[in-house]
């Protein structure tokens, strides 16, 4: 087959080698995104090399990770083609893992695939933002004659009564949300399932003594414990993860304890125990894998929660205080020109809501893929 | 002596009352010897096999006694030495490969895991080694099926992967518990065949827990028969099939279907249920049962006696 040895020499090119191959979905992926990047490169290449002369660390970043990953894109596309052609002779896999079958169902649901690309879309622009931003997101000049200007080719989004450029703000905005709210859903999963799973893995008084402590925290109102620590302490990223992440682990705790005590009893669990595994190992390799698929759907969903809290607190001025922009005080500074500039609260607020759908579209996406009466069906 | 039980007692702890699963039982196993412990559901046989690991669940926990492992005290290992002994000294079939296996890891995965902790293997030496474990058990083409989940396989070849997962660890001692209770009675022999093959092949003794009289006809060396958390007798096997001298040993011989008996001829079982563990019969436990039960039976439970060489019998009616 010719196209089996031009496809190597193809691959140089990020996705060719895998449309000569046949597989055309991971090709024109990996070629949409070698181009996306590329195009960027080449487009911001002055900021991207000053990016290395500069002490900006953010554009540095930017810069950084725009050029890895398309390294990483060229690398990957050649290898996995290189792989795909040496095993070509060998007859394909008749193993297929619960997580294979899971991924097919997931591709399948086009409105949760559709989410995932938003979602993607956003956090590349998010953590690309200095390379992408046409203009300084704080920069103020002329304010009389730049002041709320209405969408337009050199504005996207328009101004703010700074004459502040709205895409580019929304675009650092997107910085602070989308990354409060992974870090801060991280946070709460990992705790909430080490917290749950060692409470009911050891039982007994340990389980009594930290299950209490997770009733504390339940009754304890964490509006107020933010107002107040917001209050005492200045907002910024790493506070408002560790408040929303440390409120709002006790539900997952609460979760993963009820299953993993009736998965404790099973006798998959009993053997881990039995070929002399000490406790921990039992707990992460053998228990925690069995109680985690609900935990993937309420993470998704908990990002989304986090995202929208967040916003909620800086549209309050509890959160992210300007001048940094976050969608939530970017929406809270365009009420008061509702009825004279709509933009400036639309487009912000637009971009929370969709975040917002997308999350829960690709929660009800994972939940499906996981739901093992699908899986049985698809297998049987 | 590979293993010596000396006066174990294992109780659970319930709201309603002490639970003797395992009451003042006293046994020993030599290296490569085959033990059958017999005895109907429920008559304590598992929690042996769980007080030797100390794997008791809660609220159980052994009371009293000893238990030494190649002369080691079993007792008084921390839980460093006891997570040495599982597994890489004694290694546990149990009765339902399905459930058995962990439903999320392929099986070559699970054995591969065992390789890692007790023989230090490598990553990629632990894999080379466990397709070996699943060619030494039997599975044909097992380069595929390590890298099967147990879902896939049928339950003879679940049973054949959970035995390699069990004698990985190169034990001295494999205990199995009801290996073959959950399987069809084609694939009951094979399994009956591999573990006889493995014993001899890795030097190792067998603890056989059944209730199946059959199977201990066909492994066993010697046979201890348990009722109510009590070993009753005790008799090298061919001395006990010609000679069976404990009334319930009788009984469930005798409940035993046979070729060759007289077609039409009821089956004789045991009459009565197993009773409840709380509320045990005074004296002999099983009198209520037995024929030949009278006033002596209630008053204690009879002591365990020798009544001939290698032979023990724990009957008043019994000399």
């Amino acid at each position: 087959m010719s196209n089996a040895r031009a496809a190597p020499w193809l691959a140089l090119v990020p996705g060719l080698g895998h449309l000569a191959l046949g597989r055309r979905a991971k090709g024109m992926h990996l070629l949409v995104f070698a181009f996306a990047t590329g195009f960027i490169l080449i487009w911001r290449l002055d900021r991207v090399t000053g990016a290395f002369q500069s002490r900006a660390v953010d554009q540095l970043v930017a810069a950084l990770f725009l050029i890895g990953s398309l390294l990483f894109v060229a690398a990957y596309s050649r290898w996995d083609v290189q792989r795909i052609v040496e095993r070509a002779d060998e007859p394909p896999m008749a193993v297929k893992s619960p997580w294979r079958i899971a991924g097919r169902r997931f591709r399948e649901n086009t409105l949760a695939v559709a989410s995932l690309y938003v979602i993607a879309v956003f956090y590349l622009a998010a953590i690309l933002a200095p390379l992408l931003a046409p203009y300084d997101p704080s920069a103020i000049e002329n304010v009389l004659e730049t002041r709320y200007l209405v969408p337009s080719g050199a504005h996207l989004f328009g101004t703010d009564e700074f004459g502040r450029d709205l895409f580019t703000r929304a675009l650092y905005g997107a910085r602070i949300s989308l990354s409060i709210g992974l870090l801060a859903m991280l946070l709460s999963k990992v705790l909430g399932t080490f917290y749950g799973a060692v409470a009911a893995y050891f039982g007994g008084l340990v389980d009594a003594v930290l299950m209490r402590l997770v009733d504390v925290i339940i009754a304890f109102p964490t509006f107020y414990l933010m107002l107040m620590l917001v209050g005492v302490f200045e907002a910024n990223i790493v506070l408002l993860v560790l408040i929303l992440g440390l409120t709002s682990w006790p539900g997952t705790a609460r979760y993963i304890r009820g299953e993993i005590l009736s998965l404790k009893e099973q006798e998959f669990a009993e053997s881990a125990r039995a070929i002399g595994l000490p406790p921990r190992l039992v707990i992460v390799r053998h228990l925690i894998p069995s109680a985690l698929s609900p935990v993937l759907v309420s993470a998704a969903l908990s990002v989304a929660g986090m995202i929208g809290a967040e916003a909620g607190l800086s549209f309050l001025g509890l959160g992210i205080r300007p001048p940094t922009p976050s969608w939530g005080n970017m929406v809270s500074g365009g009420q008061d020109a509702l009825l004279v500039a709509w933009w400036v609260a639309f487009f912000p607020g637009g971009l929370l809501a969709l975040t917002l759908i997308s999350f829960s579209l690709l929660a009800d996406g994972i939940r499906d893929a996981l739901d093992p009466k699908v899986l049985m069906r698809r297998f049987v | 002596m590979l293993v010596e039980i000396k006066n174990l007692k294992s109780y659970f702890f319930l709201d309603e009352g002490v639970l003797k699963a395992v009451d003042d039982v006293s046994f020993a196993i030599d290296e490569r010897e085959t033990v059958a412990l017999v005895g109907e559901s429920g008559c304590g046989k598992t929690i042996v096999a769980l007080s030797l690991l100390d794997l008791i669940p809660s609220p159980g926990r052994i009371v009293d006694g000893q238990m030494f492992f190649m002369g080691e005290d079993l007792r008084t290992m921390n839980r460093e030495q006891m997570r040495q002994v599982r597994g890489q000294h004694i290694g546990l079939v149990f009765q339902e490969p399905g459930v058995a296996l962990n439903p999320v890891y392929t099986v070559g995965n699970q054995i591969a895991e065992v390789l890692r902790l007790h023989r230090g293997l490598t990553k990629q030496e632990a894999k080379t080694e466990s397709v070996q474990l699943l060619g030494d058990v039997g599975i044909a083409d097992p380069e595929e099926r390590a890298k099967a989940y147990p879902f896939e396989l049928s339950g003879g070849m679940q049973q054949r992967a959970l035995i390699a997962t069990a004698i990985a660890g190169r034990p001295e001692l494999l205990i199995a518990d009801e290996p073959t209770t959950a399987l069809d009675p084609t694939v009951q022999a094979e399994i009956l065949d591999l573990l006889r093959y493995l014993q001899e092949q890795y030097n190792m003794a067998l603890l056989l827990i059944t209730h199946d009289i059959g199977v201990v006809a066909e492994m066993a060396d010697r046979v201890m028969v348990m009722y109510t958390g009590k070993i009753v007798e005790t008799a090298d096997v061919h001395a006990l099939f010609r000679d069976a001298r404990h009334p319930y040993t009788k009984g469930l011989l005798g409940s035993a279907p046979r070729l060759g008996v007289g077609r039409g001829e009821p089956l004789r079982g045991i009459p009565g249920t197993v009773p409840d563990f709380l509320e045990l019969p005074e004296g002999c436990t099983f009198h209520p049962r037995c024929s030949l039960g009278d006033d002596e039976c209630v008053s204690a439970f009879p002591p365990i006696e020798d009544i001939a060489p290698g032979r023990q019998c724990a009957c008043y009616k019994v000399s």
